[in-house]
């Protein structure tokens, strides 16, 4: 009890005086993780829709692979992301293995199946004859979908609070492809499974606060976001 | 009819979904200011049709012309898009208010806000719908919800409007007030709509011309008054509420009256028939006159038959009372003439009917 007592305690201290490792570790993780939602959100928002949209040979086959997608697991990503990467692998030349960069290229693996999966199930539930009506009312394809997307922008936020709440929290990847070095790719979960495997439970403590507290952060930002402006 | 008065005109339209022809419609035209309804049971084709119409279905064979132009060839679809409009069953409002779901289609051609506005609001005034500007259409009733569909279809000031069940859902006094403002509005406008309905009597009530539509075919088109109460077949028949309809086979065809023989009697109708020729005879309810005197003393033509009393039911504001006279026959009467006749099942009467009431029908589909 005094453990994690004591744990807590310490941990409060690291976060008021804003210990600096602390800090950079979580700035890198929200920088990581936000540009592999983003990524992910441009590619998985755009060709979710238009899977959604189209008919075509292999359509249920490619659903079932982005819904399995939906559930990778890190390490796998981060198994292949690193294969990829590796000296004598295909963009070994690029040079970019054990950096953020890396990091990104694998967060955005994860992320970009959770958000096309849900995108594609937001634009099918829509009313089938909602489309017709859009372009009977004089729109162009383009004008379509962009009301179609506004229609389904509750789930679509939604895609996107899943993609991000799935890359923040992942860890195998991110210590395969990153390296965990200090200070230059060391992020939230990276930091708290070495300092709990070290013994520094405050210390690790500390990073599981700060990580619970942006993951709310962020999901309560998109979540004002998709409350708003809902007419009465 | 010129053909500048035709709005929309088509010729040998096909659509085929999978395998099946599930259109197939040689000739169609809809003309300047004119309500044409199509009617048809479900699965028949009509919605099909109607989204062929309008664009939004590409035909196999065939096109439409809109104004003397081909839709496709020297007229863009989208063009011809923004120049009519469509409503469906449901509503499909945007999730935003009622004052946006009515300016989407003004704010989809890009016209400027304050236009926008001025044009928002005569449509809300025209449906009734004013003060819903600001309401989540979310949050309304069926009718209002219909009321917001209608009026953003119309805001854009389409030449002619495509109607696909808009009313189905609705519950009747509803149903009748949206009719009723609707076709103020159309006829104020003058603008050429198509209303696809199964229900006969709406077609009857809103269209100058009411086309039946059975397994992706045009059945019959023509007046109200000429589907109504001469159907070319039996299907159409059925379909448009004439619910006697009994076989013979023509015995004499004299000075325009041809007498039938049916099973236990015969029928005078007015027409031209060959003897031996097998016919339908087709009677409207409310031609039927139910009686408790032989009425052969006051009335010339001879269609009287003695019957019982078979069946009553209620149909709005009237009695359907069905009688056995070896075959049978349906009449609308009065709740006052059923009572003041104290009439009850199984109770011995006189049916009548005119010759010139009789409708013929040699064709069954």
């Amino acid at each position: 009890m005094e453990l994690i007592l004591d744990g807590i305690l310490k941990s409060f201290q690291l976060l008021f005086t804003l210990n600096r490792e602390v800090l950079g570790i979580t700035l890198l993780s929200l920088q990581v993780s936000g540009t592999a939602t983003i990524i992910s959100v441009f590619i998985g928002i755009s060709i979710g829709t238009v899977v959604a949209l189209n008919h075509f040979p292999g359509k249920r086959v490619l659903v079932s692979l982005v819904n399995t997608g939906m559930g990778l697991p890190p390490v796998v990503v981060g198994l292949f992301v690193m294969i990829f990467l590796w000296r004598n692998g295909p963009f070994g030349f690029l040079g970019i293995l054990y950096t953020p960069t890396a990091m990104i290229i694998a967060q955005a693996t994860i992320a970009t199946p959770i958000v096309m999966g849900i995108t594609i199930a937001a634009i099918q539930n829509l009313p089938a004859d909602l489309r017709l009506q859009i372009l009977s009312l004089g729109a162009t394809r383009l004008q379509m979908v962009g009301f179609l997307l506004r229609e389904a922008r509750l789930p679509l936020l939604a895609a996107i609070m899943a993609g991000f709440g799935g890359v923040i929290s992942e860890v195998g990847a991110s210590i395969m492809v990153g390296g965990n070095i200090k200070g230059y790719s060391r992020v939230l979960t990276t930091a708290t499974v070495m300092e709990s495997g070290m013994g520094n439970f405050d210390m690790a403590i500390a990073l599981g606060i700060i990580l619970v507290l942006l993951t709310f952060l962020v999901n309560y930002l998109l979540t004002v976001i998709q409350q708003r402006e809902r007419p009465r | 009819m010129n053909r500048s008065s035709k709005v929309i005109e088509a010729e040998n339209l096909k659509v085929v979904r999978g395998r099946v022809e599930v259109l197939d419609i040689p000739s169609f035209y809809l003309a300047d200011r004119e309500i044409l309804s199509i009617i048809g049971p479900n699965g028949s084709g009509k919605s099909t049709l109607l989204l062929t119409l309008n664009g939004l279905l590409k035909p196999v064979t065939g096109c439409i012309i809109f104004r003397g132009k081909e839709i496709n060839s020297s007229q863009p679809v989208l063009d011809f898009r923004r120049r009519i409009a469509m409503v469906f069953q449901e509503p499909l409002l945007f999730d935003t208010t009622v004052f946006n779901n009515v300016a989407s289609g003004l704010k989809i051609r890009g016209i400027p806000r304050e236009e926008i506005k001025k044009k928002v609001l005569e449509g809300l005034e025209q449906f009734k719908i004013v003060h819903l500007a600001d309401r989540s259409a979310r949050k309304l009733s069926g009718g209002e919800a219909q009321r917001t569909s209608l009026a953003r279809a119309l805001a854009t000031g389409p030449e002619v409007i495509f109607l696909d069940e808009p009313f189905a859902a609705l519950d009747p006094p509803t149903r009748q007030s949206i009719t009723a403002d609707l076709e103020g509005i159309i006829r104020e406008t003058g603008i050429a709509a198509v209303l696809v309905t199964h229900d006969e009597s709406e077609a009857l009530r809103l269209s100058d011309r009411i086309m039946v539509v059975n397994g992706g075919r045009i059945v019959q088109n023509g007046s109200p008054a000429e589907v109504m109460n001469h159907p070319a077949n039996l299907f159409v028949a059925q379909f448009v509420g004439m619910e006697s309809v009994i076989a013979g086979t023509v015995l004499a065809c004299k000075d325009g009256v041809v007498t039938i023989s049916i099973p236990g009697g015969g029928i005078e109708a007015l027409g031209e028939r060959l003897p031996g020729e097998e016919v339908f005879c087709g009677i409207r309810p409310e031609n039927v006159v139910i009686d408790i005197l032989d009425p052969t003393k006051s009335m010339k033509a001879g269609n009287v038959f003695s019957a019982k009393i078979a069946a009553i039911s209620s149909i709005g504001p009237f009695l359907k009372v069905t009688v056995n006279c070896g075959f049978t026959l349906v009449s609308y009467m009065t709740r006052g003439s059923f009572t003041g006749f104290k009439l009850a099942l199984g109770e011995k009467v006189f049916a009548s009917f005119k010759a010139e009431d009789v409708h013929l029908m040699s064709e069954r589909i």
